[in-house]
């Protein structure tokens, strides 16, 4: 086990805190309040176009972070390995991990490493937590308060493109086109946006996709949201899939997506430093705060029609026919 | 998207709507018959550019919502034992058998997988040759061919531990039975993969027997607000006859070889339909030469026949005679977490289908 975390984990993620490998991490006081996240990772496969779960471990608790109005700062990371997993793809997902860390500007800092019997976890299971200071000004930013009729709803990008990269490479669908996981870290985007504009909510739109957090955050606030169809950005690739087989973007995983509330008066700017950014160049304005339907995320279709937009129960299921 | 984004053109939808206006004058009552169909008018709001003279009814189109209770019950008790895999399509997982359903038998450690298609579940059989992977086979004629070709290829490659238990079947006797069974309609749009396999032939019955006119439609919403208006056309110059609006998918003849298919690997039979009863000729069953393939032949289980929940009204709804909304169910006690009938489980079912576009 010694030689497993200093061969692999220590070799990759090495800084001055976490190679004092002492059993708690001790990180120098911040002024600021602290954000505190944590998520675990049991992705399969392991290893998908756009990325491996390495790097969806440490995309997904940077951006959980970033989108609470935190600078992230600090990184757990934990692995609970099968049995007989193969040390070359350790060592890939740990030098993911790195690479992502550093591209974020986060220290890995403490972790922890079990082995398991073949049969007792999926191959490999990740967890990490993260730790992030959060200025005052930004304190409002994921308790939702403040929206009003009016506001505008923005995305800084496309949807869709995790969960199908995904789905595509688990089921061998072998579709011959473009699909690959849109797996990012947003906090130097989000940090320049809130360094431009205010902002009144942010969420990335993970599991359960942008119709979730949509009704997430109309269920909290009791607000009504427009969405337009036709603004949605989507990729000719993932519509194509979801065509085939019958599912809806709208409800499909993202990782490098946030979904952004703000007064119409700032989505001038707010758009304009997303379109700086690789991962914010498809960004659009996608819907609106309103006063009617109270509640409820109502989707607009290009012939003006309009339905309710629900979360999900489950999973999606493709069409028989 | 080529062949999706011509057919969703606003202008192009708004001027069927226009044209049906000017030429429509009595009072017509058309009934699709397929769950595409029925999200597809929903999904786009069809119903809302429709003048009022003009009605589209749900029938009995969903291939989930019209599998036998006692299907899933067998499926059920086929999950139950020892050593058996079932694969099966998604929308099969969630439906309530009597007591419990597949997804809750999962959790309770059945081998169940989700397939997305049946040579999947050949390829399963083949790894795992002490198994025996079970396919509980629901869907129409789009579907049965593909599940008869998966039997083919399991007899020819010796994949002997796959089989099929089939609940497959066909649409023009289940149309015909509607119409006997006093629905009052004025003609079907038909469903354009069915026909894609079965080739017009099909309907021609119900346009000679009961003068209803039959449009096999695409799914797009300019092919649908097209198909209404043909016939329209029909009904106002008494002229019932069957059409295609389908033209880029659908030949007259249809798909020879997905035909032959179906007659070398079933025969038909009368079957029990969710809400309808016995329908004559209406199921496909696996003919004797592919007996070693038929689950219910191969597996002795009963399973005691079963009562429909109280206060589900999927039967009536699937005969067109009655709405999602009419059902005291509907919305409080039947919803897509929590289904009780069938017709809310599968994403084309009506219920389902209400609920998610309700607006």
């Amino acid at each position: 086990m010694h030689d497993l975390i200093e061969s692999v984990f220590i070799k990759h993620f090495s800084n001055n805190i976490l190679d004092n490998q002492n059993d708690a991490a001790i990180i120098p006081s911040a002024s600021a309040d602290i954000a505190f996240t944590t998520d675990s990772f049991v992705i399969d496969p392991l290893f998908f176009p756009g990325g491996n779960i390495g790097k969806l471990a440490v995309c997904g608790t940077v951006n959980d972070l970033a989108v609470s109005g935190a600078e992230p700062l600090y990184l757990s990371v934990s692995f609970i390995i099968e049995e007989g997993f193969r040390i070359d793809e350790l060592e890939k997902i740990a030098e993911s991990i790195a690479s992502e860390a550093q591209k974020a500007g986060v220290s890995i800092v403490t972790g922890d490493t079990k082995v398991v019997n073949r049969g007792k976890c999926d191959k490999l299971f990740i967890n990490t937590s993260g730790i992030g200071s959060i200025r005052k000004e930004n304190l409002h930013i994921s308790k939702a308060i403040n929206i009003i009729p009016g506001d505008i709803i923005i995305i800084n990008g496309m949807i869709g493109d995790h969960g199908m990269a995904v789905m595509n490479a688990r089921e061998s669908f072998n579709f011959n086109m473009p699909l690959e996981s849109d797996c990012t870290s947003l906090n130097h985007l989000i940090s320049a946006i809130l360094n431009r504009s205010p902002v009144k909510f942010m969420r990335d739109p993970t599991r359960g996709g942008v119709a979730a957090v949509l009704n997430e955050l109309s269920g909290k606030t009791g607000i009504g949201i427009e969405i337009d169809e036709p603004a949605l950005p989507v990729s000719k690739s993932v519509k194509a899939i979801c065509e085939i087989l019958g599912l809806d973007p709208l409800h499909v995983a993202n990782e490098g997506k946030v979904l952004i509330v703000a007064s119409e008066d700032c989505a001038k700017d707010i758009l304009e430093v997303m379109k700086n950014y690789e991962y914010g160049k498809d960004c659009a304005i996608i819907g609106r705060v309103v006063s009617d339907h109270p509640g409820r995320v109502v989707l607009r279709n290009n012939t003006g029609g309009g339905r309710i937009l629900d979360t999900l129960s489950g999973d999606q299921l493709p069409r028989i026919c | 998207m080529k062949y999706v984004d011509e057919y969703r053109k606003r202008d192009l939808i708004l001027s069927i709507a226009e044209k049906l206006k000017t030429i429509s004058k009595k009072e017509i009552v058309l009934m699709e018959v397929c769950g595409g169909h029925t999200m597809a008018i929903h999904r786009f709001g069809l119903n809302s550019l429709l003048p009022e003279n003009i009605h589209l009814i749900s029938g009995p189109g969903c291939p989930v919502c019209v599998s036998s209770q006692h299907f899933i019950d067998l499926a059920l008790a086929f999950s139950r034992i020892p050593g058996v895999i079932i694969t099966t399509y998604g929308d099969l997982i969630r439906v309530p058998g009597s007591s419990t359903s597949l997804e809750k038998e999962r959790a309770a450690g059945s081998d169940i997988r989700i397939i997305y298609s049946v040579l999947e579940a050949v390829e399963i059989a083949r790894q795992n040759p002490g198994k025996k992977i079970i396919f509980p086979g629901i869907g129409f004629e789009t579907t049965a061919p593909a599940t008869g070709a998966a039997i083919i290829k399991a007899r020819l490659e010796n994949v002997s531990n796959f089989f099929v238990l089939s609940a497959h079947k066909v649409m023009p006797p289940v149309m015909k039975a509607l119409v006997e069974d006093g629905v009052k309609i004025n003609g079907f749009i038909a469903p354009g993969h069915v026909t894609a396999i079965t080739g017009i032939s099909a309907y021609n019955d119900l346009a000679s027997l009961y003068s209803l006119g039959v449009v096999a439609t695409g799914f797009e919403p300019v092919d649908i607000m097209q198909a209404v208006l043909m016939l329209v056309s029909q009904i106002e110059s008494g002229t019932p006859k069957v059409e295609v609006q389908y033209r880029r998918v659908i030949n007259n003849d249809g798909n020879r070889i997905a035909q032959k298919i179906l007659r070398e690997v079933f025969d038909y039979r009368d079957d029990l339909w969710r809400g309808l009863g016995m329908i004559p000729g209406s199921g496909l069953r696996i003919t004797d030469e592919f007996s070693s393939f038929d689950a219910e032949k191969q597996f002795s289980i009963e399973v005691p026949r079963s009562t429909e929940p109280k206060g589900c009204i999927c039967g009536e709804i699937l005969r067109g005679l009655k709405t999602p909304v009419e059902c005291s169910l509907f919305a409080n006690k039947c919803i897509p977490s929590d289904p009780v009938g069938a017709c809310m489980v599968s994403g084309e079912g009506t219920c389902a289908t209400y609920y998610k576009y309700r607006s």
